[in-house]
């Protein structure tokens, strides 16, 4: 058959089993859009700015684990896109964005709407192409989905000038959908070694990262943690692959850490770390970092191994694959000095949330909002200390539940994150916490909430500031607070209500926790607004800079 | 490891990449370290055989980031091998007629 470029690029789409795109079309993507336009299988979500675009591929891919699509056209679309992308780099999250660039020929003569998209997408992306012939794309397409889930995944960019897409091919059939590459096995002489080290180990912690949610491997880690008796810590990303509530969690890590978390690892002869990366924000000053601990650091990616921390054991390879060699080899341990020592530092230093029983107030909010729902529902946020808050006081419970913006810690991810999971999971309740500041960033995605009816919950905690620039000015820059409240409020509700959305104002309730059940219970999109008090603060907090063991506050 | 921006002046490594050849790959390997303000003391690449492959040739000074920057380059898709060698590799020596 003959077809041309860019029905060829959705023929492919629909066999790699995409079913939503999000996107903004445009001049330079026009063919693709035509194209698209005859899928029976593909739905395409109309954004009001590609950032939404590339945020809802996030969310998609995030809750599915599978490879987010977005699309935009050449020049400011592609531009535009740009933050979202650099976020999945960072949080190795597989995304492919496809935009339209000006026909091959106009490349490099300033052409309308032309930038270098290939140049600019290195340095945020896992791989990226600038397509030269029609026929390069049935390896491209393929190659890009292979690419973007497989090992460590990330996004990657497909730029596909304007003539490639109408240029027509002849082709019999279309080539094998992409297979993920297979992934580097354990050596089994580190694997032994592990094992005597965590066996040997008298203070061991497990620290779980985000890669171990995106291996499947976290009913593995539970099972090592119960075996080898490990106190488990997770990192922002890795939250929910260990429930907050199970006896040998110790929650998260790090800057916002509770203070006895910090305490345990400092304490610990042996880290073992699992699909995490050393982040500054999870370990504060490296050299003070767990001091007098030994490291096990398992990745798929080997130029984590020693990039910040030198491993004991370093083992390249697919953490599920090695939690199940390991496993076997371990000696069921109680460890009961070293737990009942974590238990008493848990007891004299414990997470503590002020207000936590007042539904109006940050923490209480949070643990209202949950007290809603139960652990099916998807939770999101966007960036700044109501991020934190959640992060400290929501139980998480489940791999895949938990969706925020971690490494590059974006502002705007929130809404169209959210928009995204219920886009690939409708079933769910999906609940984003965001901040006056954050929600401003994409707050046009209130149109593609209710246009696409999904079952979004935007709990906003309005502060009218940016609450956790405020509390930096507050901490370390003598009180003297700039460009970091608005003087003026301004009227979520009201906006909310001109986007369509329904509207609960939780500061004029009569009952609030029955107004909090009330939204959660409705299906489609909704704001759940409530004031905060700007001089609340998320503690404890370590200094940027700072040892994990200096903590303020808390 | 910490890393500082001023490495001391140390000994010369030859590095040599066998990459795919296509237009990008040199972008990507000279922007990997150009971020990582990594100073390229020399570059050459060419062809080999066919065509389809092209081999890199890097003149890098040692630093106890190298090891980072052979692992970051090892990860780049279009990078097939990467090969180190020592100061008394010939490559780069052999070319110094044209860089007089
Ligand atoms: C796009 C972007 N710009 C700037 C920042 C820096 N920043 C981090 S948190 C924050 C304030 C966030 O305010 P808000 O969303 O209202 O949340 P709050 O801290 O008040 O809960 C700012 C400006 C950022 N993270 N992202």
């Amino acid at each position: 058959m003959q077809i041309s470029g860019a029905q060829l690029i959705v023929r492919l789409l629909e066999q790699h089993g995409v079913t939503t795109v999000a996107g903004v079309p445009g001049g330079a993507a026009l063919p693709l859009y035509d194209a698209l336009s005859h899928s029976t299988r593909i739905h395409h979500v109309l954004v009001g700015h590609e950032q939404g675009a590339g945020f809802i591929a996030q969310g998609m891919a995030r809750v599915s684990g599978r490879a987010g699509v977005c699309v935009a056209s050449s020049g400011p679309g592609a531009t535009n896109l740009v933050t979202a992308i650099a976020d999945a780099k960072l949080d190795s999250i597989p995304v492919v964005c496809i935009t339209g660039q000006v026909p091959s020929a106009m490349i490099g003569t300033d052409a309308f709407q032309e930038v270098d998209t290939y140049g600019i997408s290195i340095p945020i992306t896992k791989h990226n192409w600038l397509v030269r012939n029609v026929e390069d794309l049935l390896t491209i397409i393929p190659d890009a989905f292979r690419i973007a889930e497989s090992g460590r995944p990330g996004p990657v960019w497909v730029d596909v000038p304007k003539d490639v897409q109408s240029a027509m091919i002849e082709i019999d059939t279309l080539p094998a959908a992409a297979v993920r590459d297979t992934l580097p096995t354990p050596r089994s002489e580190l694997i032994e070694e592990a094992a005597r080290m965590i066996d040997a180990a008298v203070r061991p912690v497990l620290y779980l990262g985000g890669g171990i949610v995106t291996a499947e491997a976290c009913a593995e880690a539970v099972a090592l943690a119960e075996q080898a008796g490990l106190p488990t810590t997770m990192t922002l990303m890795g939250l929910g692959a260990m429930p907050v509530d199970h006896p040998l969690s110790l929650g998260m890590l790090g800057m916002h850490a509770a203070r006895y978390t910090n305490y345990v690892l400092e304490e610990a002869d042996l880290l073992i770390v699992l699909g995490a990366r050393f982040d500054d924000r999870a370990i504060g000053k490296a050299e003070k970092f767990c001091p007098n601990a030994a490291v096990i650091h398992i990745d798929v990616d080997a130029a984590e191994l020693g990039k910040i921390r030198r491993p004991h054991v370093g083992i390249n390879a697919d953490v599920k694959a090695a939690l199940s060699l390991l496993l076997p080899k371990i000696q069921p341990q109680s460890r009961v000095q070293w737990l009942e020592r974590v238990h008493a530092l848990k007891a004299a230093h414990p997470m503590l949330m002020p207000g936590a029983e007042d539904p109006r107030s940050h923490y209480g909010l949070v643990l209202a909002v949950a007290a809603a729902l139960d652990d099916e529902a998807v939770i999101a946020t966007d960036v700044g200390q109501h991020q934190m808050w959640v992060a400290q006081a929501y139980p998480l419970r489940r791999p895949r539940q938990w969706l925020t913006s971690g490494g590059l810690g974006t502002m705007g991810f929130g809404m169209p994150a959210a928009i995204g999971a219920a886009l690939a999971e409708p079933e769910r309740t999906v609940v984003c916490f965001s901040g006056d500041g954050s929600l401003k960033m994409n707050i046009q995605e209130m149109a593609t909430a209710v246009e696409e009816d999904t079952n979004i919950k935007v709990v906003l905690m309005n502060n009218q500031s940016l609450g956790l620039v405020h509390q930096q000015q507050n901490m370390f820059y003598g009180e003297r607070y700039y460009a970091s409240d608005y003087r003026k409020p301004t009227d979520f509700v009201k906006i909310a209500e001109g986007f369509g959305m329904q509207t609960f104002d939780l500061d004029k309730a009569s009952n609030p926790r029955a107004m909090i059940a009330e939204a959660m219970a409705l299906r489609g999109p909704c704001l759940i607004h409530c004031s905060i008090d700007v001089n609340q603060q998320v503690l404890p907090m370590v200094p940027p800079g700072a040892a994990n063991t200096e903590m303020i506050g808390g | 490891m910490t890393s500082s921006l001023v490495p001391d002046i140390k000994e010369k490594v030859v590095l040599e990449l066998n990459v795919r050849n296509h237009p990008g790959v040199m972008s990507h390997v000279c922007g990997l370290f150009a971020r990582r303000a990594f100073n390229v003391e020399g570059i050459l690449c060419m062809p080999v055989g066919e065509g389809v492959d092209s081999r890199i040739w890097l003149l890098v000074r040692e630093d106890e980031r190298l090891p980072q920057m052979i692992a970051q380059v090892e990860k780049l898709v279009d990078v097939i091998s990467v090969a180190r060698h020592g100061a008394e590799h010939v490559v780069f020596e052999r070319l110094e007629d044209f860089f007089c």
